[in-house]
């Protein structure tokens, strides 16, 4: 086993950021974990604008974003950042467990800062019926197929759900001569931001459904078409007010949740800001789920200097 | 054109049970299966329960070949390398009225040879089953259930009678069959078997299959059955199998537990048309969570990670195993549905016997193969024997899907080891299974399948052709 003042899990906005803060607050021996083989997490993948309006007061991309952290933590010799490195289990007294290529490695630390972001929810997590072919997709992994691989998901698409993601998405096929025929949300108003609304969608005359949600998806090996329904403001379906709409790709936007399974299975329990036990704290979307990353980095440096403060 | 001994129709769990079991002999043998892979037909829905033989009648055929099953597939899940877990089962009774129907059952699993079997009462429920519903009363307990990974079973199975022999042709549908003198000769999408004795364990299609050489006195009903899985942090939701009173046409709802861990439940009983009609539905859901619900009140929807339905193969009450003296040589093995996995090695067996009847002379091999090497899988493994595994082999320590804890390592000996789709990684590993169903590690995965098989990303497919992950490459056109 071996020892570090603090161990941060996670290496994207909010990992970095509770870095940079505890290490600017006297904590100079520090381990940051990220599963992947770069860090940044899913600024790497946001390839429009819109960061850094708040924190940095200019407009940035998101590689932009992460790229300023990334430089600040390398003028860091304290830090040592551990990259491929999945942890995979914690403990309340105070040990992180990850697994590395090659390596399995437990360290014992003086604080812990879970930075462990956030996932999208799932078509399974909102009970869609209907087959499962190939082309439904999380917008996030449909971003990760056209920004990071260069590949195009689909041609015709729908989206499911007004979140952000979803919703630059949707410009991001059109930009890339897919057809996007509709964004279907359940509400009666859309979930992401009204400037995404407008430069996304009504940009691009792509059609909004409010109160509608797809009530099945058909096609056997890929994506056919999508059944669409009118609901009342109860959510329950409107008899007869059932369409269809042709296409090969679905486009789940349907919201986040915390990524906490490390602390769900240590029995740690998170309270208000922190947790229950002294020492480990959580920050950024893993604490709660924020609109805009700005509010993720202003969140991690306070719980940097919480954690320094307690180391000392 | 070379004459095979013996071609067998269909790569599920039945098709590549016999294919195993006659590979021990020295006959040419093909194996072939319409579908990309092996268990992407009926076999892939399966619950993976090791039945233990009761809720059958007692005369029944698959009565008798589930409990002779049971007893077999412990063996050759040992030689497989495929984990078996005897869970046990509990059949739930909730009323004096449903003790005494318990009773009955045990009776009747006794006639057959079930062993072990006793009634429990409510404090033993409480000690041993302690989400089970307050309200229980009784249960009929057998312990010999278990369970096992079907996917794992077929893949096993399907490399295993490779090793010995047997030739396995994927993306194969055969299109008809006609008699050429005592053979037959099978044409298929892309050319043509001869063959000396044909075995249909077509499955859905078994009908179909059978009507090409005029034998249409049974036809295949599919019965839908949908299930839901649950996240892996809900493993201990139950100790053991959970079955309610079983009603005319099927076993109920049930809790199950699986060989990866996360706990399942469902299926729904409903007839369809549609052979191809594999949709889940809002009602189906509702249905399952209720009934679940009424055995485990706990059960928590939040907790669903993924669904699916598969369709039983159903030909009216019992199986249809024999040999077609309208068509000498031609061997139906047809409506297998529950408990069929359970009872393949015994169906096995019985292909064997009446294949033997019809004058194929059957003489051992001095070799027979009957170990595969067991694959890895580091999310059963403790953590400290993962140490030394990933000190050896770097790639072990790559973990790739996050959610279930499935490495670069894994993935790749999967492709290895006849993976070709990513559902097929899914089902050999788990990978993309997990909560976030694929988000963060279908790209990782689809590389890694593109490098070992040599083809582009655009090639990549959910479960065979036509079911493309993507359209084209964004940068090219």
């Amino acid at each position: 086993m071996i020892k570090k003042d603090l161990v941060i899990v996670g290496g994207g906005p909010g990992g970095m950021a509770a870095s940079v803060s505890a290490y600017e607050s006297g904590i100079k021996d520090i381990l940051l974990l990220e599963r992947d083989q770069y860090l940044g997490g899913i600024l790497n993948q946001c390839v429009h604008t819109g960061f850094g309006l708040e924190h940095f007061k200019e407009v940035l991309t998101g590689p932009e974003y992460a790229e300023r952290f990334i430089a600040r933590l390398q003028d860091m010799p304290g830090i040592d950042v551990s990259l491929k490195s999945l942890a995979v289990k914690l403990t309340r007294d105070k040990t992180v467990t990850f697994l590395k290529p090659g390596v399995l490695q437990t360290v014992k630390a003086g604080a812990i800062i879970m930075a462990t972001g956030c996932r999208e929810k799932t078509r399974e997590m909102v009970h869609i019926p209907g087959t499962r072919p190939s082309g439904v997709f999380s917008a996030g992994l449909a971003q990760k197929l056209i920004n990071i691989e260069g590949l195009l998901p689909g041609k015709e698409v729908v989206v499911v759900g007004s979140g952000d993601i979803g919703l630059i998405m949707a410009r991001r096929f059109t930009l890339e001569g897919a057809k996007v025929k509709a964004v279907i949300e359940i509400q009666d108003k859309p979930s992401g931001l009204l400037r995404n609304i407008a430069q996304c969608v009504e940009d691009f005359n792509i059609p909004m459904y409010f109160r509608h949600k797809i009530s099945r998806i058909h096609g056997r090996d890929r994506v056919e078409k999508v059944s669409v329904v009118k609901v009342g403001d109860d959510l329950n379906e409107i008899p007869g007010s059932l369409f269809e709409i042709k296409c090969d790709t679905v486009l789940m936007s349907v919201g986040l949740i915390q990524e906490n399974e490390l602390i769900d299975a240590s029995g740690i329990q998170i309270q208000g800001n922190n947790t229950d036990v002294p020492g480990i704290f959580v920050c950024g979307n893993a604490l709660k789920i924020y609109d805009i990353v700005d509010w993720v980095t202003k969140d991690s440096f306070a719980a940097g200097k919480l954690a320094a403060e307690y180391i000392k | 054109m070379k004459t095979y001994d013996v071609v067998i129709i269909g790569a599920g769990v039945i098709g590549t049970s016999i294919a195993r079991e006659l590979s021990r002999y020295r006959l040419n043998i093909a194996l072939l299966e319409k579908e990309e892979e092996p268990a992407f037909g009926v076999s892939k829905s399966n619950s993976g329960i090791i039945h233990p033989g009761t809720q059958n009648p007692p005369d029944s055929l698959k009565g008798r070949l589930c409990v002779q099953g049971n007893i077999l597939i412990r063996k050759i899940s040992k030689e497989l390398g495929v984990d078996f877990q005897e869970a046990g089962e509990l059949i739930v009774g909730f009323s004096e009225e449903d003790t005494k129907e318990l009773l009955r059952l045990k009776k009747d699993a006794e006639a057959l040879g079930v062993p072990g079997l006793k009634i429990v009462d409510k404090a033993w429920l409480r000690e041993n089953e302690p989400n089970l519903n307050s309200e229980a009363v009784s249960a009929l307990y057998a312990p010999t259930a278990g369970i096992i990974s079907p996917y794992r079973l077929v893949y096993g199975l399907a490399e295993n009678a490779m090793r010995n022999g047997v030739e396995i042709y994927t993306e194969t549908k055969v299109e008809g069959i006609i008699r050429a003198g005592d053979n037959f000769e099978i044409s298929v999408s892309k050319g043509s078997f001869n063959a000396r004795r044909v075995i249909n364990a077509a499955g859905l299609f078994a009908d179909d299959i059978s009507g090409m050489l005029g034998i249409r006195d049974f036809k295949i009903r599919p019965r839908k059955g949908e299930e839901f899985i649950l996240d892996k942090k809900k493993e201990n939701l139950a100790n053991h199998l959970i079955f309610p009173l079983p009603s005319k046409i099927s076993k109920g709802v049930l809790i199950i537990k699986t060989a990866d861990g996360n706990p399942m439940i469902g299926p729904t009983a409903e007839d369809t048309e549609d052979k191809s009609d594999l949709a889940t539905s809002d009602k189906g859901l509702e249905n399952v969570l209720k009934s679940a619900r009424r055995l485990v009140p706990s059960i928590n929807d939040k907790d669903i990670i993924a669904y699916f339905a598969g369709l039983r193969p159903a030909a009216g009450d019992d199986f249809i195993i024999r040999h077609e003296e309208k068509s000498p040589g031609f061997i139906n093995v047809a409506g297998i549905q529950s408990p069929g996995l359970t009872a393949s090695p015994a169906i096995a067996l019985l292909a064997r016997d009446i294949l033997k009847d019809t004058g194929l002379a059957l003489r051992k091999k001095l070799i027979f193969h009957p170990h595969c090497k067991k694959s890895i899988h580091i999310f059963s493994m403790a953590l400290s024997k993962t140490k030394g595994l990933i000190a050896k082999d770097a790639s072990y320590g790559d973990i790739v899907c996050r959610c279930e804890m499935i490495s670069a390592g894994e993935v790749r000996d999967s492709i290895k080891r006849g993976a070709r789709t990513m559902d097929g990684i899914k089902f050999r590993t788990r990978a993309q299974g997990g909560r976030c169903h694929g988000s963060f590690c279908t790209t990782r995965i689809m590389k890694i399948l593109a490098e070992e098989r040599k083809i582009p990303l655009t090639g990549i497919t959910k479960r065979g052709k036509g079911s493309e992950i993507v359209k084209k490459d964004r940068v090219d056109d």
